[in-house]
């Protein structure tokens, strides 16, 4: 919820709907043309309110334990000791301070306090549902470093489809990328025993599926949703089939691929929390920042950048001066597609150790809701990937500690928020214009 | 041609092909769409015939001399492929080994029964498409018609007929509810619909996951997550006796097909839609409200896929389950396509792939070949029935046909 990064090129939407469907970030927009609105001290104002409730009155009066170390690690914090019910007061007064000063402004907050208040309503969560398990103990190493490996193939999916979008096309075969990409790497790091083959498979093989949506979104015009859904469910048929007939028989031949290189910085990795999250990590961990940072350059400081979100918002303005609309966008598409192979690659060169049918399990999806709640910025799927991945992460962890929020609720988070994303309720995400519109010189 | 983009509408999923056509060769491209279909399944099967070949033990161990004996690879491949078909028909519609003329035909009624789901369904999908709308949310309106269905089905205890009524209107407001949804967050915020039943299809399946884990909804004496059987009040009777598993639910899925080709064609609300999803500006401007139209065509085909997700639960499941609803919801988006989003070609399509499931079961039984090789051969018909190319194939064998008898 903190990611109100602003899109240069979108024109301010007009705000509408009613106004108390609000919340903390309808911000840039808003900030940009200066309109004197309530929504954000609203939103806030609710937050504060679920804060007050849940985690300040109906709380656990226990001790809360967060673990900073294991055991064995060179450099020992103490556990940090967090009371439930006195943090919840804390995390309340923030987030009603907030609200209060966004409702004298009458306008956003600046966006610091925008992601403080997100921190702020996380932690209180975190804090409070923690509170009310068996055992109220949690690794914090443990959460971010599972949530960061969860988010992976997350952010490279939402990359691959941010890639495509901002030109233009909408991919809704992220999942099958993710799946072949998969497939792939399983069957070339086996059959040659090396998984840097393994990792250029993946990305070969989701450019394939790259091609094919391509080819008929693209070059025939066929519509772009159908052609992913359709893509999606080839690719699920096709791989299960393979994986049937020629994988499980004979799988030591086809799919006991090697492992990817765990990294482990020296020194860096030793510090505390920090250092098992980022320092500490497989190949395609440290490739993921990289191509984050490459893609939020590229789009915003070159010139292929530039014309890349012209054609995507204005394809005839970009046509008239020069730009070849449907050749950039062949060549995004197939960009993306490589970038989702990549995440692909996690999936059977990292995180498990053989290919199975469906085991992307829906994440192309939840890569898309990333995408569109992270505002089709590379900066905001990160973020969103992140998110995702954290209540994943916290999903799993919980179901060992037992507490009186049922599982499916946190599952089902990534999809309620982006639902409340699209329909304006947490900020406004609006997709690229032309996105899902062929283009046809005249 | 059902999945090609007009130019001026991006919505638009009915739309007339790229290809420029005079006015009077209308008939022609009918018949070279018509002809295009049937070239999509043939093309799709062969392809999906050579995959099993290729992927065959006995063809890769006969390739391995190919050189030496090309004609033993060439024959095995033929024997896979030619094997793992002949199975699926037999699975499919007519089981000539069968003792009785029942055993016979019995796989026909299989196919039927397996179709019911997806015709309902794909009736859904469809008249969305013809109000120009994207609804990818089948498969979560399945899921909550079909919660909705059991839990009357096996916890309100009423007379024989009177249930069963209650048990369809209760599937088809959950659906339609769920449909609902969509339509009003896209007319009140302007969201798109495809994220939205997306999304929705997800909060469906982990809505259903946390209900089976309630005492209401538990089986007694069962740690699986599988709701009590309905009761025999709540089931639809069975269509051909005992001995075959089609139900009425067939019945109401012809009678949906029916009631659908008249609200599209014969009445002002199928006007309406049709119009919004040809060209909502025109539409607009012609004083039709374009956001009651995504409210309503959405209510409807959230409805027709809440009646399968009631055809699975009282026709065939009898019970609960996080999969009742298969992968129903997203065959019927393939199934819409293949019937190019007319209400009767969607009812054939969706007895063509009835017809593939149930005889995909049979063949994996028969000869071992996979059953996903159905979901390939499925996905490669909507790509091809959905390629230009091959509509442009298609007119011109149809023209030539027309010429040569000209010119003789």
């Amino acid at each position: 919820m903190s990611t109100t990064a602003s899109q240069p090129t979108s024109h301010a939407p007009a705000p509408r709907g009613p106004a108390p469907d609000a919340d903390l970030a309808t911000s840039a927009a808003n900030r940009a043309v200066g309109v004197r609105t309530y929504r954000p001290a609203i939103g806030l104002g609710i937050l504060a309110l679920v804060s007050f409730l849940v985690f300040a009155l109906h709380t656990s009066a226990r001790e809360v334990q967060f673990r900073f170390s294991e055991t064995g690690d060179a450099v020992r914090l103490p556990d940090m000791e967090v009371a439930a019910a006195p943090f919840g007061w804390v995390v309340t007064a923030v987030l009603a301070a907030l609200a209060v000063a966004a409702g004298v402004r009458a306008r956003a907050l600046p966006r610091w306090a925008m992601v403080l208040a997100g921190l702020a309503f996380v932690a209180g969560f975190l804090v409070w549902i923690v509170g009310t398990a068996q055992t109220p103990s949690i690794s914090l190493t443990a959460l971010l470093a599972g949530s960061v490996a969860l988010a992976t193939p997350l952010v490279f999916g939402s990359l691959g489809g941010l890639l495509c979008e901002r030109s233009g096309v909408v991919n809704i075969a992220i999942e099958a990328q993710l799946l072949f990409g998969a497939f792939s790497a399983a069957v070339a790091a086996t059959v040659s025993g090396s998984p840097w083959v393994g990792l250029l498979a993946a990305v070969l093989g989701s450019v394939l599926v790259s091609v094919v949506l391509a080819l008929f979104a693209i070059r025939y015009r066929v519509n772009q949703v159908i052609v992913g859904v359709v893509l999606n469910v080839l690719v699920s048929g096709l791989t299960g089939f393979l994986f049937a007939t020629v994988l499980q028989p004979s799988a030591e031949l086809f799919n006991s691929p090697p492992r990817l290189p765990h990294v482990r910085i020296p020194l860096l990795a030793e510090i505390p929390v920090v250092g098992p999250v980022l320092f500490d990590q497989s190949v395609i961990g440290y490739l993921m920042y990289a191509t984050v940072a490459v893609v939020w350059f590229a789009l915003y400081r070159t010139r292929w950048g530039l014309r890349t979100r012209a054609v995507g918002e204005h394809p005839k303005a970009a046509d008239t001066l020069g730009v070849p609309v449907n050749a950039l966008r062949v060549r995004n598409v197939l960009l993306g597609g490589a970038v989702a192979g990549l995440g692909g690659a996690f999936y059977t060169l990292v995180s498990v150790s053989a290919f199975t049918r469906d085991m992307t399990a829906g994440s192309g999806y939840i890569a898309l809701a990333a995408l569109i709640f992270g505002r089709w910025n590379p900066v905001g799927a990160l973020l969103a990937s992140l998110l995702f991945g954290f209540a994943s992460n916290l999903e799993s962890i919980l179901s060992f500690l037992d507490t009186p929020v049922p599982s499916q609720f946190l599952a089902m988070l990534p999809y309620v928020v982006t639902i409340l994303a699209v329909a304006g309720l947490v900020g406004r995400s609006r997709g690229p214009a032309a996105s899902g519109e062929p283009y046809v010189k005249e | 041609m059902s999945a090609t983009t007009a130019p001026a509408g991006a919505d638009q999923v009915s739309a007339p092909p790229p290809t420029e056509l005079a006015a009077g060769e209308h008939r022609r491209t009918l018949l070279g769409s018509t002809v295009q279909s049937v070239l999509a399944v043939v093309v799709a099967l062969v392809l999906g015939g050579l995959l099993i070949a290729v992927t065959d033990e006995k063809v890769r161990d006969a390739a391995g001399y190919f050189f030496a004996r090309p004609g033993d690879t060439l024959s095995a491949m033929w024997t896979a492929a030619s094997s793992a078909y002949v199975a699926m028909f037999h699975g499919a519609v007519y089981n000539p080994s069968g003792a009785t003329f029942a055993d016979r035909i019995y796989p026909f009624t299989e196919t039927l029964t397996v179709a019911t789901p997806l015709i309902l369904a794909g009736l859904g999908v469809a008249l969305a498409f013809r109000a120009g709308l994207f609804n990818i949310g089948a498969q979560g309106q399945i899921l909550v018609g079909a919660t909705l269905a059991a839990w009357v089905g096996f916890s309100w205890h009423l007379p024989a007929g009177i249930h069963l009524i209650a048990v369809v209107a209760a599937g088809a407001l959950g659906g339609a509810v769920w449909g609902g949804i969509v339509g009003l967050v896209k007319a009140r915020t302007g969201a798109h619909e495809v994220i939205l039943t997306i999304m929705l299809n997800y909060v469906a399946l982990n809505l259903v996951a946390w209900l089976l884990t309630l005492p209401s909804f538990q089986r007694e004496g069962s740690s699986n997550p599988i709701s009590p059987a309905v009761d025999g009040t709540a089931m639809f009777p069975k269509l051909l006796g005992e001995h075959f598993r089609l139900h009425w639910g067939f019945a109401l899925a012809v009678l949906a097909t029916v009631a659908v080709a008249w609200l599209l064609h014969r009445s002002t609300v199928g006007f309406e839609l049709r119009a919004v999803g040809a060209n909502p500006r025109a539409a607009r401007t012609a004083g039709i409200s374009v956001t009651r139209g995504f409210v309503v065509v959405m209510l409807l085909a959230g409805l027709l896929a809440g009646l399968a997700g009631t055809a699975q639960v009282s026709g065939t499941e009898h019970s609960l389950t996080a999969g009742v609803a298969a992968s129903f919801g997203f065959d019927a988006i393939t199934v819409a396509l293949l019937g190019r989003s007319t209400p009767w070609g969607t009812f054939f399509a969706g007895i063509l792939y009835g017809a593939f499931r149930a005889g995909g079961v049979t063949m994996q039984s028969m000869t071992g070949t996979n059953i996903d090789i159905v979901l390939v051969v499925q996905s490669l018909i909507v790509l091809f029935v959905a390629l230009p190319p091959l509509f442009t194939f298609a007119v011109r064998r149809s023209r030539a046909s027309t010429h040569s008898q000209e010119a003789a």
